[in-house]
């Protein structure tokens, strides 16, 4: 199943993103990834979902998502008119003899070493979900430790915005 | 003006228009009691906070507004749940007003705390939790306006104790600004001129009306069009009133406990309009039901309802009223008679098989229905429970105006219809209601015979006494071979006794020549009355 990204503006407020959760859960739709942040106006949140499904799937996760009050704007983000990004830190073993490798691969990727210690390495990547997962197909010879990745999160190409109000160019 | 929280709700409420309230006190809510002896708000005291949900439900049914229930917190607080959830699934608008405990002990597992604002969300509206007192007004006032426009539905504000006490400035807000709420009323109109060049080309068409039809106060609108191009009406049993159903183009409820004739019409359709229906498992079951070649057009205030269960050819987003205005202003006439009086000859051949029998010991619940209507006027408010009594009254009562059938489509709430019946009877005190329900679900809400008693609400009851949970029996017989679990009730108690404690007049009868003797009887009495009638415990549903 296609994988679809929605651009959702929200109130910021305490329960929203159980809200949200509790829809997805209840209705049976998946979600792949969901992240959360505040926006240049801080009474409203983005929520960037990543959601599995069909186009019947995609359009009542979008009707029933602007049911809710909080909702207050929301928007299909294609595919080739976006940039996506999530943020991984990788902790992977590192010895004497292996870390001179490691720093060249992450060198390739243009990820960072944000940590090290005797036996590890800590590195920061950020990019689209392949990307990330290129990296760890790399580092996992050497012994990945341990994962922690964000949720996608994407905004659209060009001079495009979604705003609380209704204009979406400027 | 300074007040207390307690008060700024009251004084919000009286701002509301709110005239009549039904709830139950307990400690977290005393604030808001407290404040309501100052006010003329008349409360009306349940036996039990579920009833209060049910007579808000049913009060907001008669009267259009959005019905008031409160309670306390914890278990005051979910025993509204199922009249949440009720009102939610029939889009119904009332406003839940629960106490909480102290800001400061949310989280703590306090004595009777319950995450009611986590618990109602997967079937309410909205809700809030209040834990500011500065926002009270603005949220009651936001609270009334999300129940009462665009799809109506329930809406719960959950109100710490403390929140209740502090002390405020009061400034009521004059109008609502919720940037993630704004339904759609007028209809797109260029769907609006695709629907009608379908109805214009159509030759089998069929109207569906749902309970958006009697919400929107559309059913005006349904019979001109329905004459205008000769089209029969069905409707879903939220629709039943949408049009009288001694109106000539009436062919009555579709679904898994419809008329042939309705179910036949749709069947044979090669245009279906769905008006303000969800187009539900019940009604529609598959979308097999439908002809293959036949076109749908979906008119309702909720897009998402719109190719949800149904694919729809030409689905109009808003109020179904406005849309259907639009749609006359540019409709000449079309349609066949052919098809109507195809479509009517299998309602007669239904007529022919309602037959009069006279079994010693029992009546027949749908014969004695049949001439209900002939005891009371077109306004009368006809409450029903849920099971055999409540497809029985669908089918058989002759429901002649909008507003008149009160009972729980979406949800099937056993123990509905008596409160709901009271909250009516509260709604609109010059107008007769009557409650026809079966000894299962009586026994539900029967603690409610107290709150008629107490206020003096005067109530007709007809309670179809088969000894059995007629409904799961049949499903018992058809399903799983007459393996028979759990549906009789055959240690009923007198039921006449009961009616008798609570200082009501009743009788039984137990056969259909006593019938009409009876309604007589019951409509002569000055105040309620149950009417116990003995039913065959294999009397079958349609």
């Amino acid at each position: 199943m296609a994988k679809h990204t929605l651009s959702v503006l929200v109130e910021n407020h305490a329960g929203v993103l159980s809200r949200v959760a509790g829809l997805f859960s209840r209705r049976g739709f998946n979600i792949d990834s969901l992240a959360v942040g505040v926006t240049e106006n801080p009474d409203v949140s983005r929520m960037t979902i990543v959601v599995d499904g069909d186009e019947y799937t995609v359009e009542q996760v979008s009707k029933q998502l602007n049911k809710l009050i909080d909702v207050i704007k929301l928007k299909e983000l294609e595919k080739t008119e976006s940039i996506s990004r999530e943020l991984a830190l990788i902790k992977v073993a590192a010895s004497t003899t292996t870390r001179s490798e490691i720093i060249q691969i992450v060198e390739i990727f243009r990820a960072k070493i944000v940590d090290v210690s005797k036996t590890t390495l800590t590195i920061e990547i950020s990019g689209g979900s392949d990307k990330v997962a290129a990296l760890e197909d790399m580092l996992n010879q050497f012994g990945i430790k341990e994962i922690v990745r964000t949720g996608t999160i994407a905004i659209e190409r060009g001079n495009r915005i979604i705003k609380a109000t209704n204009n979406e160019e400027e | 003006m300074k007040m207390t929280g307690a008060q700024a709700i009251i004084k919000a409420l009286e701002l509301e228009k709110v005239d009549t309230i039904f709830g139950y006190p307990g400690a977290a809510i005393s604030p808001f009691y407290d404040a309501l002896l100052d006010s003329s708000i008349r409360h009306v005291l349940t036996r039990h906070e579920q009833g209060a949900a049910h007579a808000a439900n049913g009060y907001a049914r008669v009267t259009g507004k959005a019905g008031v229930c409160v309670a306390t917190s914890g278990p005051g607080a979910t025993n509204l749940i199922t009249g949440i959830a009720n009102a939610n699934m029939d889009s119904i608008p009332i406003v839940a007003i629960t106490g909480q405990v102290a800001c400061a002990m949310i989280g703590t597992d306090a004595f009777q705390e319950a995450d009611i604002t986590g618990a109602t969300a997967p079937f309410c509206k909205h809700n809030y939790l209040v834990k500011k007192a500065e926002e009270l007004p603005r949220i009651i006032k936001e609270a009334f306006h999300i129940a009462a426009t665009g799809r109506p539905g329930p809406v719960v504000i959950d109100i710490p104790v403390d929140v209740q006490n502090s002390t405020i400035d009061f400034i009521y807000p004059q109008a609502v600004d919720i940037k993630g709420y704004k339904p759609t009323y007028k209809g797109h109109p260029m769907q609006i001129k695709n629907a009608v060049a379908a109805l214009e080309s159509a030759k089998a068409p069929v109207i569906c009306a749902g309970g958006g039809v009697i919400l929107a106060n559309a059913s005006e609108e349904v019979r001109e069009l329905a004459e205008r191009f000769n089209i029969p009406v069905t409707t879903t049993l939220m629709g039943i009133g949408a049009i009288a159903s001694t109106h000539p183009l009436h062919y009555g409820m579709v679904g898994t406990h419809g008329t042939q004739t309705a179910n036949y019409a749709l069947h044979h359709a090669d245009l279906v309009l769905f008006l303000g229906a969800r187009v539900g498992d019940r009604a529609i079951g598959a979308a097999s039901m439908l002809a293959k070649k036949a076109k749908i057009i979906h008119i309702d205030i909720d897009p998402a309802e719109i190719g949800k269960n149904i694919d729809t050819s030409i689905p109009v987003v808003g109020d179904v009223k406005l849309i259907l205005k639009d749609m006359l202003m540019l409709a000449k006439t079309g349609g066949s008679d052919d098809w109507a009086e195809t479509v009517a000859m299998q309602k007669q051949q239904r007529a022919v098989e309602l037959v009069k029998d006279d079994r010693t010991g029992f009546v027949n619940p749908k014969y004695l229905l049949s001439l209900l209507s002939e005891y009371f006027p077109a306004e009368a408010v006809i409450a029903t429970e849920v099971g055999q009594n409540q497809i029985w009254t669908a089918n058989n009562y002759n429901m002649r105006q909008p507003k008149t059938f009160i009972t729980s489509g979406g949800l099937g709430t056993m123990g509905y219809g008596l409160p709901a019946g009271i909250g009516a009877k509260v709604g609109k005190p010059e107008t007769p209601v009557v409650v026809i329900s079966g000894d299962g679900s009586f026994q539900m809400s029967m603690q409610e015979l107290g709150t008629m008693k107490q206020y003096g609400i005067e109530v007709k009851m007809i309670l179809f006494n088969n000894c059995r949970l007629g409904m799961v029996r049949e499903l018992q017989l058809n399903k799983h071979g007459g393996r028979y679990s759990q549906v009789c009730l055959d240690q009923n108690p007198d039921f006449i006794m009961l009616a008798a404690a609570y200082g009501f007049k009743g009788e039984r009868i137990t056969r259909n020549s006593e019938i009409r003797a009876a309604l007589e009887r019951m409509t002569a009495e000055n105040g309620s009355y149950l009417l116990e009638c003995s039913v065959d415990p294999m009397e079958s549903t349609l």
